[in-house]
């Protein structure tokens, strides 16, 4: 589409191109730069902000990953102090769902929903602005333990539990000073953020939509950020209920948690697990998001059964809530409720199956295009296919009774973390980037950062499962040279940097794209969803004709007038 | 919700759809014409896949062989684990290379040609009938495994206790393992003794598990799953081990700086000499003349806070139980081999071997370290 053909949505004109008024080419100085950004309530700015904060935290808690890979390189290695993994370990974790996969999630909904469901902002733009803030004062929090409490030396008192915090190990007794302090108080700051956010994105998706955007119009993404948001609504509250817990038996004589005192360190894991394992879909149904809209845009095909993934998103979300105790199969209970939790994981399998079979069935028949988004999409595809299958693997509670808690479900969840999650946020990145700056990401070095990051990546997590099968348990500082476990470490610690080096080519081409690449256009993919039909970088109002649309691809109409979608959907 | 048509329209028949747009059906042809995926493509794809599997043999065997395995037969919990994996591992094997296969087929037949005119493919839009087809075929899956797994959860969790089998209390210490035989009322620690069990009557052992501070877990791979031990709680595991031999295995919990290095070991002997053992343990310490210089050190210092040596003044229970030091390999939970000069050094500076042990130096003279090693090595 050339930018004067201006689309048409369901028979009006939108003129927002027409009526964008001049760019404004003078910037401002920096402080009325700096300032516009830290008062705006504009979601797209907002989303940016959580975007950018969150890719900081990706490199710092990356970072954290290379300190462990190479303590754990060879047997009895010195890099680092025992006090001083544990701390990095619990901050790696702590920093990559937390302050890394939320908010980029998050600040990714917050970008695009209001834009494909033909809004001009967020139900509530100044609780999204207050939720952004909150979450990122957390990661400040969290970040401070390292100089607070007892300074810079031994990495300060950076918290050093891991990030389910077993009690009693978090009681006073076991964690003096105050790093469990830090992660409490973080983790309840960015829960506030969290759920305000949540908040907004149901009230929108609801509320918000242009005309014509039945629910089963929607976007598909926006379908399953409304499903994410009520998980994590549901999830962070006993998340926070748990925290606050944990507060009292500290600073108030509780004991909630306090085995010395008639408290119940079962109690912890059950809270946590109800949040930590719905949290896992929090952070994977985002990905699953991106592909429903990545897949088909580079197939040139629809996406194959749009209500069976809408169904399979909203089953999705009922039975993750149903799950979480297969994080607790060797913690003694009885054998009905391991078989109970045994069957209840493994019926995620069905909804999450359909998804990867609609996936392919959308690229069947398609005419793909390997562009850069797509490549990380179907890598997505074949990882989170293993990924899923080892979880499988886990649901058998006998199986898991040898593997819980070893590298194998190390190796399991970073499948699913990075080989899924993180292949699909460099896919959203590079497909969104056009839209967010006006420019394109270097496809070449984008090819070279894909192929560079999927070998490292299978050194590493491939790998990195034949050492639980060898009886490693996570959460070492070191082993013993006698087990085995070493060649395979290395390799592991080789894919790590290979990954490392993968990353640095991205940043590199997200700097350089931002000042030096092609001009992008309105609608650089000849893509479906409303967001292509606004200016890039869109004005603040979005559309300057509130859109309507007949069908659930309003650009396919627009571009084959002749061929309407609503006539088959 | 105020679309167009029935749930009949949402699946558009194909060849209506097509029909009128014969640019679809002449763009098929020339797929066809193209021989993609080439012949060097399929061959690179063979070797690779020769190659992985020849790499995940190598690697299966090499894990089958390890000290530490998850693949064993030598226990009973242990081998039912084993031959559900391998059950478990051939089903999801199997999905994905159907499900992979037809991912991989997808990407490479359909991808978009050079020279291809911009025209965009048919649009399908979905088929319940195949929707159907892959919600149900993976319940049927799922159906079966969970029959299967159920039927291995119920039997080793629901098992009945023999008579016969040797009952060991096991409470996990930051950074160690006390193991309490009631029945024979001696108390040990970080290393495990077991008699060696005979199908025909078997003498499993069956472990009450707890802790006396933060949770640990119980794991030694080649002989069972692991199960937590959680303060304030009591869980409960078994095993009937067929092998005689030295099993290693950790702490699997997370349980502070020195989880690394909180080491297990289950020694599963053959039954006399597991008597014998058993018979050695129950006695009180030895009490050597020699020796006598390093035991006033021991008793008048504050390691009997800690330790226990039966016979003694020395009763405390935070740390492990000396009676029978010699007769053990490793000190420090397996931190350490057990010989005098390690010993020593252990007691001049826990740091030396485990940063994080809540051992204190004791800051005795070096003559005093000496009589209290000297002390130590007769407990045999």
């Amino acid at each position: 589409m050339s930018d004067s053909a201006l689309p048409l949505l369901g028979g009006v004109r939108d003129v927002t191109i027409d009526h964008a008024p001049p760019r404004v080419t003078s910037k401002g100085t920096f402080l009325e730069t700096a300032h516009s950004w830290v008062v705006t309530v504009d979601h797209k700015k907002l989303g940016i902000m959580y975007i950018v904060y969150s890719l900081l935290f990706l490199v710092v808690a990356g970072i954290e990953a290379m300190v462990i890979r190479v303590q754990l390189a060879i047997p009895h290695n010195t890099f680092v102090s025992p006090q001083v993994y544990n701390r990095v370990f619990t901050m790696h974790g702590t920093t990559m769902v937390f302050f890394v996969g939320m908010p980029i999630l998050i600040g990714f909904a917050n970008y695009l929903i209001p834009l494909m469901i033909g809004a001009r902002d967020m139900a509530f733009p100044r609780l999204n602005a207050f939720s952004f803030w909150m979450s990122a004062l957390g990661g400040v929090v969290l970040y401070y333990s390292f100089i607070g409490g007892v300074g810079l030396s031994n990495a300060g008192s950076a918290p050093d539990m891991g990030w389910f915090a077993y009690a009693p190990l978090t009681s006073k007794a076991f964690s003096r000073g105050h790093s469990t302090d830090y992660w409490t108080i973080s983790l309840l700051i960015s829960g506030v953020g969290s759920i305000g956010a949540a908040i907004n994105i149901i009230a929108t998706t609801i509320c918000m939509r242009c005309k014509g955007m039945t629910m089963f119009r929607l976007p598909l993404l926006a379908w399953i950020y409304l499903v994410q948001a009520v998980l994590i609504l549901v999830a962070v509250s006993p998340l926070t209920a748990a925290q606050i817990m944990l507060m009292v038996d500290r600073y108030l004589g509780g004991h909630f948690f306090d085995t010395q005192a008639g408290g119940s360190a079962y109690i912890w894991i059950h809270f946590f697990w109800i949040f930590g394992h719905p949290e896992v879909y929090v952070l994977v149904l985002p990905a699953f998001a991106f592909a429903n809209e990545i897949i088909p845009t580079f197939s040139r095909k629809a996406i194959f059964g749009y209500p069976a993934m809408v169904a399979a998103t909203v089953a999705i979300g009922f039975v993750s809530l149903g799950v979480w105790a297969h994080h607790m199969f060797t913690v003694g209970m009885t054998s009905v409720s391991n078989a109970f939790f045994t069957l209840s994981t493994m019926l995620v399998a069905v909804p999450t199956g359909i998804k990867i079979f609609n996936w392919v069935a959308t690229m069947w028949g398609g005419k793909i295009r390997f562009a850069t988004p797509m490549i990380f999409s179907v890598g997505f595809v074949f990882q989170f296919l293993l990924a899923g299958l080892t979880g499988i693997i886990l649901s058998v509670s006998p199986v898991d009774w040898q593997l819980h808690n070893s590298y194998f479900v190390v190796a399991h969840f970073h499948y699913v973390l990075v080989g899924g999650i993180l292949f699909m946020i460099f896919a959203a990145i590079y497909y969104w980037f056009p839209k967010m700056t006006g420019r394109m990401l270097d496809e070449k070095l984008g090819k070279i950062h894909f192929w560079v990051f999927l070998i490292g990546f299978h050194l590493t997590f491939d790998f990195m499962h034949i050492p639980g099968f060898l009886g490693m348990p996570r959460h070492i500082y070191t082993y013993e040279p006698d087990r085995g476990w070493g060649p395979l470490n290395m390799i592991v610690t080789i894919g790590a940097f290979i990954q490392s080096i993968g990353t640095l080519i991205f940043v590199y081409n997200l700097v350089h794209s931002y000042f030096k690449g092609k001009e992008a256009g309105p609608d650089p993919w000849d893509a479906w969803t409303l967001e292509w039909a606004t200016t890039s970088p869109p004005p603040s109002y979005n559309f300057a004709v509130e859109p309507v649309v007949g069908s659930r691809r309003p650009l396919w109409d627009v571009k084959h007038p002749d061929d309407l979608d609503s006539q088959w959907e | 919700m105020g679309d167009e048509g029935g749930p009949g329209d949402y699946l558009p028949a194909l060849n209506e759809k097509a029909a009128p747009n014969l640019r679809y059906a002449s763009d098929r042809g020339s797929d066809s014409a193209l021989s993609f995926p080439s012949k060097k493509l399929i061959r690179s794809l063979r070797a690779a896949a020769a190659g992985l599997s020849v790499l995940l043999l190598t690697s299966s065997a090499y894990a089958i062989n390890s000290a530490t395995s998850v693949f064993s037969r030598d226990a009973t919990p242990a081998s039912g684990s084993y031959s559900l994996q391998l059950f478990v591992y051939a089903i999801t094997i199997g999905i994905f290379l159907v499900v992979g296969g037809l991912g991989t087929y997808a990407v490479i037949k359909f991808r978009a040609k050079p020279g291809d005119d911009k025209s965009e493919p048919v649009q399908i839009f979905g088929s319940n009938q195949i929707e159907l087809s892959w919600t149900i075929i993976p319940i049927l899956i799922v159906v079966v495994l969970f029959l299967t797994s159920a039927r291995m959860i119920f039997a080793v969790q629901d098992a009945k206790q023999p008579v016969n089998s040797v009952k060991v209390t096991a409470i996990g210490h930051q950074f160690w393992w006390e193991f309490q035989y009631p029945d024979y009322g001696f108390t040990t620690a970080n290393e495990l003794h077991v008699p060696v069990s005979d199908p025909k009557t078997p003498t499993p052992t069956f472990l009450k598990l707890s802790s006396a501070d933060v949770i640990h877990s119980f794991w030694v791979p080649r002989l069972a799953g692991k199960t937590d031990m959680i303060p304030a709680r009591v869980n409960e595991m078994w095993i009937d081990p067929y092998k005689p031999g030295m099993y290693l295995g950790q702490c699997n919990q997370y349980c502070g700086t020195e989880h690394a290095k909180m080491l297990l070991r289950v020694y599963v002997q053959p039954r006399a000499e597991f008597d014998a053992w058993a018979r050695n343990q129950q006695k009180a310490a030895a009490d050597v003349a020699e020796a006598r210089a390093g035991r006033d050190v021991f008793e008048s210092q504050s390691c009997i806070n800690c330790h226990a040596v039966k016979g003694t003044i020395a009763n405390g229970r935070f740390g492990p139980d000396l009676t029978h030091l010699m007769s053990r390999d490793t000190i420090a939970a397996g931190a350490a081999q057990n010989t005098p000069d390690n010993l020593r050094r252990w007691i001049e500076n826990p740091e030396v071997f485990k940063s994080g042990s809540n051992m204190p130096a004791m800051n005795l003279s070096p003559e005093q370290l000496t009589q209290v090693t000297a002390y130590l090595s007769t407990l045999k």
